[in-house]
């Protein structure tokens, strides 16, 4: 790169040429796209230079001005529309969003926050700005000393809580440290005049702002030193949210789990993991141990060598529910259970699978008792709690505090009995809000975002494992990577199992998200899945390889992986002229480029 | 053509003329698989198909916080004229709404079926089935002539029949005839090849300035509410014998709450015209709002703003204009009321007719009561046909006196709640869907109902009123569908929970009523009229229905006409 730009100094002198250059060589990739966004963003700020060091430049809020609206009628979306063009053209950097499309959580970062809202029967915010609403209103709302703003309320006079929403946005901003730079105006049916009024007195504030809006302290600075945090010391984040996305009727229970790492150093790249420490259930450990005859008390000397009581070890230092064949061995010689000793045999491997599943230690101790079995016995033979991994759902450039998941809450029913997956019902049944789950990050970088961000990605994500996608999405957002982006979804149902359908349309709806092909496989009498639409959309998909696009595979190994890997090889087939083995041959060099990168489980 | 006014045109008004005559971008909409609606312009278009983007409002928030769009789902409206269909027909209606949508059929104030719940990616198939029912949706809402709609109990007198085929005379010729509908839903292949193309002669590229609602009433039954028609015709008879009809023009509900400037109108009735003369005073009719209605303004934009705008002196002379002879000066008529005929009744034939009471107009199965599963039973028996009424009822009509008892015994089996055995007061009661489905409503309306009723019925049972003719209608909102405007009681929802409440229109739908207690509760509602029924229970006249009284009284002053409905009582 340096030598590329050697003698293209542009307006720089040569003493500021030297020492970008030498800045840059020094810049890791990650460090390169931040700057590249940080200059973008500094640039908006009129040459005036930030207090203290920067966190990460966003695209959109960094400096401008956001311009809000809650709307049930359309009144106040008309309102904004019209504001936007009205700043747009007098030279303001402005942005505008409906506020059930705003991320709450951005408001941290923002500097000048316009709200047009109505109210809605009675003293109801409109059902687009209850999300909002109830963020600015929780107990656990952040403090906003430097923001300001200015509110305009729309509502009818005959209704007795004329305005409320307005009202309630205005005493909330300023309860919450924010500065008001006008008054709110508060407008019945005939809301022309009002309205224009408010505005004129926003516009004649700015000019007097503007400078000050630019070089306030940009908000969240990373930390420069490199986590503590690791898979053997994770961070305890606290959680911050865990939503449903799946709709109650559904067969699945999906939850967007969001948790914060707010101050722990750590720092991820779309495509990463995120290491999760779980415990195990409590009830399962009260079953186990009344099944082994033992009690909670009992003391034992843990994995790390401490000495802990035998509940607490069960519950957060071993393995209990995953029968490995180490266990059964072990188990068998103490149970001295023929059965057991004969399903261990070599020959028998099939009959050991087939007896295993559905099966879980507690299963076997249960089935087959041990007398006299001491605590410290029991232990050895279990292995230490792995953590889980899950794929993260997040951008650190969109949200930079926090990191996301989507996790499938795994409970069924197997031998008459209730299972539930270890980490998934951790994560979902027993992490309170506001506690914490101990966690690190997995680096991934066999699954990552292509360098260009004028590159065009392909991203084939059905179920959860569009989790990295909706990641790459807010990156590629962020970062105002101009390449386009293709999308292919599945689940069972349309109307249950869109996961992410408001965020996906309104991707969709900004440009960033190019196409979006979805497939559900239970909607239709024949089921349908992700590997069709990629046929159907054969032509398509083959020009957009030969525009360099990246191709991404998220989700299940087992059949997922495979039907898309053979349908993306008769694309070559059937697009390309190509022969099967060529088709194959090809895939295997994408592969090897870079270019086609898999993160199946 | 706004008389040379150089105002600013609607949003509605330019998609109607981009529009290609009602197609937009509905097929691709349709066909994007991403989402259960559609753009907002697409939707506004898909009216004048007899289609209405909704969603279930009940999960809006929940999918909300979800990520998920909401739960979208299409109301299909089926043109229906004069509410009859034959058995065929309505065993194909009930396949449709059960395997489709929200399984239940819901009959509305102007006679026709709404299907609720339809999923996007149904609605082709649905449409194509209602299609193969021979019958269709096209212009059953939009900027167009709506469901004609007629007075019910054709068999009961000889001029039925002929009533009903003017009825759909009317509705047949004032069709929109874009191939669009053709092209959308049945493939672009259009049923009849030799057909008109791609012209709307009657009501060019931008339609109507909106919605148009004629009926045709038989005195002195006022079923349909003929005076809230936008043009409203009343059949004068002698004998078996039809004269011809008086002509109503410019009657409308929709208001918007503090808009003064809206309000409720009865028809004025300007003449009249014999039956050869229908569809030409009927097209000049259309032809005049078409090219004054008001293009800029949709809250102005109804037809009987045009009358009271430019008086009615001037929309005499400018018909007069347009008609080859003048209209006839209008004959006595009597209205005696507006409610159905319930029960049965033998007609001249020795055929029978029953009218069911259909609360709400909601057909469906549900622990207590089995609406959809009967009525399918029945169809399969039945030989005669059935009509759905303007009052949200059902009559099983020309039953053969062989039938009658194995009717009685479905009804009975599925437990079909009798009439009889309500109180007048139910029988009577109308009201629109409101929530969860409808986007408009501001308050509770189908579901509040049988609550209200329960708890008025008390004080009826109290007061010795049960079997008291009283008129009381529930909407969710102004707009109008319930006909609100006319309920001796009537309550327009304002917000969850609250409602306007209106008293003293009159029994037979000659009266509006007026605003009593604004924005008030179930139990204000309540509270208010107890003591008012209470003094009707004692103080009434001999034959004095509850509308009256409180006008007698003075709980309410009489509205003399729409613009009058805002005045201070």
């Amino acid at each position: 790169m340096a030598t590329h730009m050697s003698d293209t100094g542009g307006p720089l002198t040569p003493q500021q040429w030297q020492t970008l250059i030498s800045l840059l060589s020094s810049l890791t990739p990650d460090q390169r796209r931040w700057l590249s966004g940080f200059v973008a963003g500094f640039s908006a700020l009129d040459g005036a230079l930030p207090l203290s060091a920067p966190g990460p430049a966003r695209q959109e809020s960094a400096a401008g001005i956001t311009l809000l609206y809650g709307s049930q009628t359309g009144n106040a979306e008309q309102l904004a529309r019209r504001f936007h063009d009205h700043l747009v053209q007098a030279g303001q950097s402005v942005r505008l969003e409906s506020m059930a499309g705003y991320k709450p959580a951005q408001i941290k970062r923002e500097r000048l926050l316009l709200i047009v809202v109505s109210t809605h029967g009675e003293g109801e915010p409109p059902d687009n700005a209850q999300g909002f609403y109830t963020f600015l209103h929780n107990t656990r709302a952040p403090r906003l000393e430097h923001l300001r703003y200015a509110v305009l309320g729309l509502g009818d006079s005959s209704y007795e809580h004329f305005c409320k929403t307005g009202r309630d946005f205005d005493e909330r901003l300023a309860a919450l440290g924010a500065e008001a730079i006008a008054e709110r105006v508060d407008c019945d049916i005939d809301y022309e005049a009002g309205a224009d009024a408010w505005f004129e007195q926003i516009l004649a504030r700015l000019s007097q702002i503007r400078e000050a809006v630019g070089t306030v302290v940009m908000g969240g600075g990373p930390s420069s030193e490199a986590s503590r945090h690791s898979r053997k010391n994770p961070f305890p984040a606290p959680l911050l949210e865990n939503l449903p996305l799946t709709a109650p009727a559904s067969s699945k229970d999906i939850r967007h789990i969001a948790l914060s790492i707010a101050d722990s150093g750590l720092r991820y790249t779309p495509g990463d993991a995120l290491g999760i420490v779980p415990g195990n259930r409590p009830e399962q450990v009260d079953e186990l141990l009344k099944a082994l005859h033992l009690y909670h008390a009992d003391t034992v000397t843990g994995p790390s060598g401490a000495t802990l009581s035998l509940e607490k070890a069960l519950l957060s230092e071993y393995e209990i529910t995953t029968v490995s064949r180490a266990f059964l061995e072990h188990y068998a010689a103490l149970a001295a259970s023929a059965r057991l000793g004969a399903l261990l045999k070599p020959d028998q491997r099939g009959e050991l699978q087939d007896w295993l599943r559905g099966r879980e230690i507690l299963d076997v101790v249960r089935e087959y008792p041990v007398t006299g079995l001491k605590g410290q016995q029991f232990v050895s033979l279990l292995r230490r709690l792995p953590p889980r991994l899950y794929s993260i759902a997040s951008s650190g450039m969109a949200d930079p505090d926090e990191v996301h998941l989507t996790v499938a809450v795994v409970r069924y029913e197997a031998h008459g009995v209730s299972r539930h997956g270890v980490a998934s019902t951790f994560l979902a049944d027993r992490v309170e809000m506001g506690g914490t789950v101990p966690v690190y990050v997995q680096e991934n970088p066999n699954f990552r975002l292509p360098s260009d961000p004028a590159t065009p990605v392909i991203m084939i994500g059905p179920g959860t494992g569009v989790a990295p996608f909706r990641a790459f999405l807010a990156e590629r957002e962020a970062t105002g990577a101009t390449g386009r982006n293709w999308l292919f979804f599945g689940d069972r149902r349309f109307d249950h199992d869109f996961l992410y359908q408001s965020e996906w349309l309104a991707y969709r709806r900004k440009g960033l998200l190019t196409r979006i092909d979805v497939a559900f496989s239970r909607d239709t009498a024949e089921k349908v899945y992700v590997q069709h639409r990629i046929l159907e959309h054969a032509r398509t998909l083959y020009a957009w390889l030969e525009q360099g696009a990246h191709v991404y595979v998220c989700g299940d190994a087992a059949r997922m992986a495979p039907d898309v890997h053979a349908a993306l090889c008769e694309v070559l087939v059937r697009e390309g002229g190509r022969s099967p083995e060529q088709a194959q041959e090809e895939w295997l060099a994408l592969k090897a480029g870079k270019r086609y990168q898999r993160d199946v489980y | 053509m706004t008389d040379g006014k150089n105002q600013r045109l609607a949003a509605e008004e330019t998609l109607k003329i981009n529009s290609r005559y009602l197609r937009g971008t509905l097929t691709e909409s349709l066909a994007d698989p991403v989402t259960g609606a559609i753009p907002e312009d697409d939707a506004k278009l898909l009216k004048f198909h007899g289609v209405y983007l909704q969603d279930d409002r009940d999960v809006r928030q929940e999918r909300l916080r979800r990520k998920l769009e909401p739960a979208h789902g299409y109301l299909i409206r089926v043109r229906m004229p004069g509410g009859v269909c034959t058995p065929a027909q309505w065993l194909r209606l009930d396949d449709l709404a059960v395997r489709y949508g929200f399984p239940s059929l819901r009959i509305t104030t102007r006679q026709t079926f709404q299907f609720h719940g339809v999923p996007k990616r149904h609605l082709k198939t649905v449409i194509a089935g209602i299609n193969a029912a021979l019958l269709d949706t096209i212009a059953a809402c939009g900027d167009v002539n709506r469901n004609v709609v007629c007075h019910n109990n054709p068999y009961l007198s000889p001029l039925h029949a002929e009533l009903h085929a003017w009825a759909r005379r009317l509705s047949d010729d004032f069709l929109p005839r874009t191939r669009a509908y053709h092209e959308i839903w049945l493939d672009g292949q259009p049923l009849d090849p030799t057909g008109p193309g791609d012209d709307e002669p009657l009501y060019g590229k931008t339609y109507l300035p909106r919605k148009f609602k004629i009926g045709i009433a038989l005195p002195p039954g006022n079923d349909i509410d003929v005076l809230a028609q936008d043009l409203g015709y009343i059949a004068i008879a002698e004998g078996g014998t039809l004269h011809g009809f008086n002509v109503a023009v410019g009657g409308g509900m929709g208001t918007t709450h503090g808009d003064t400037a809206t309000y409720p109108r009865l028809a004025s009735v300007i003449g009249f015209c014999p039956p050869d003369r229908l569809i030409e005073v009927t097209r000049h009719v259309l032809g005049i709002q078409r090219d004054f209605g008001d293009r800029g303004n949709r809250k102005h934009a109804r037809f009987k703003y045009t009358l009271d705008d430019r008086g009615l002196d001037w929309f005499r002379a400018e018909l007069e204009r347009r008609l080859d002879e003048p209209l006839a000066e209008a004959r006595p008529f009597e209205f005696h009321d507006n409610a159905d005929p319930l029960g049965w009744h033998q007609d001249d034939q020795g055929l029978w007719h029953l009218t069911l009471a259909v609360p709400s107009g909601r057909l469906r199965d549900t622990g207590d009561v089995a609406w959809l599963t009967a009525l399918r039973e029945i169809a399969r028996l039945h030989t005669g046909d059935f009509r759905l009424t303007a009052n949200q009822n059902l009559t099983i009509s020309r039953v053969t006196p062989g039938l009658q008892p194995d009717i009685e015994k479905l009804l009975d089996h599925h437990r079909i709640p009798r009439p009889e055995s309500w109180s007048a007061l139910r029988q009577r009661a109308i009201s629109c869907v409101a929530f969860p489905t409808c986007g408009l409503a501001m308050a509770e309306s189908e579901r509040w109902l049988p609550r209200l009723l329960t708890r008025l019925e008390t004080v009826l049972r109290e007061t010795g009123l049960e079997q008291a003719p009283i008129n009381l209608r529930v909407t969710g909102c102004p707009n109008g569908c319930g006909r609100p405007f006319l309920g001796e009681i009537g309550l327009v929802g304002k917000a969850p929970g609250r409602y306007n409440l209106y008293l003293g229109a009159a029994l037979n739908g000659s009266r509006l009523n007026r605003l009593y207690r604004e924005a008030v509760t179930e139990d204000d509602v309540v509270g208010e009229l107890t003591p008012i029924l209470r003094d009707y229970a004692k103080r009434r006249e001999p034959g004095e229905t509850f509308g009256d009284f409180v006008i007698r009284l003075g709980y309410s002053a009489p509205v003399r006409e729409g613009r009058d409905f805002h005045a201070p009582s």
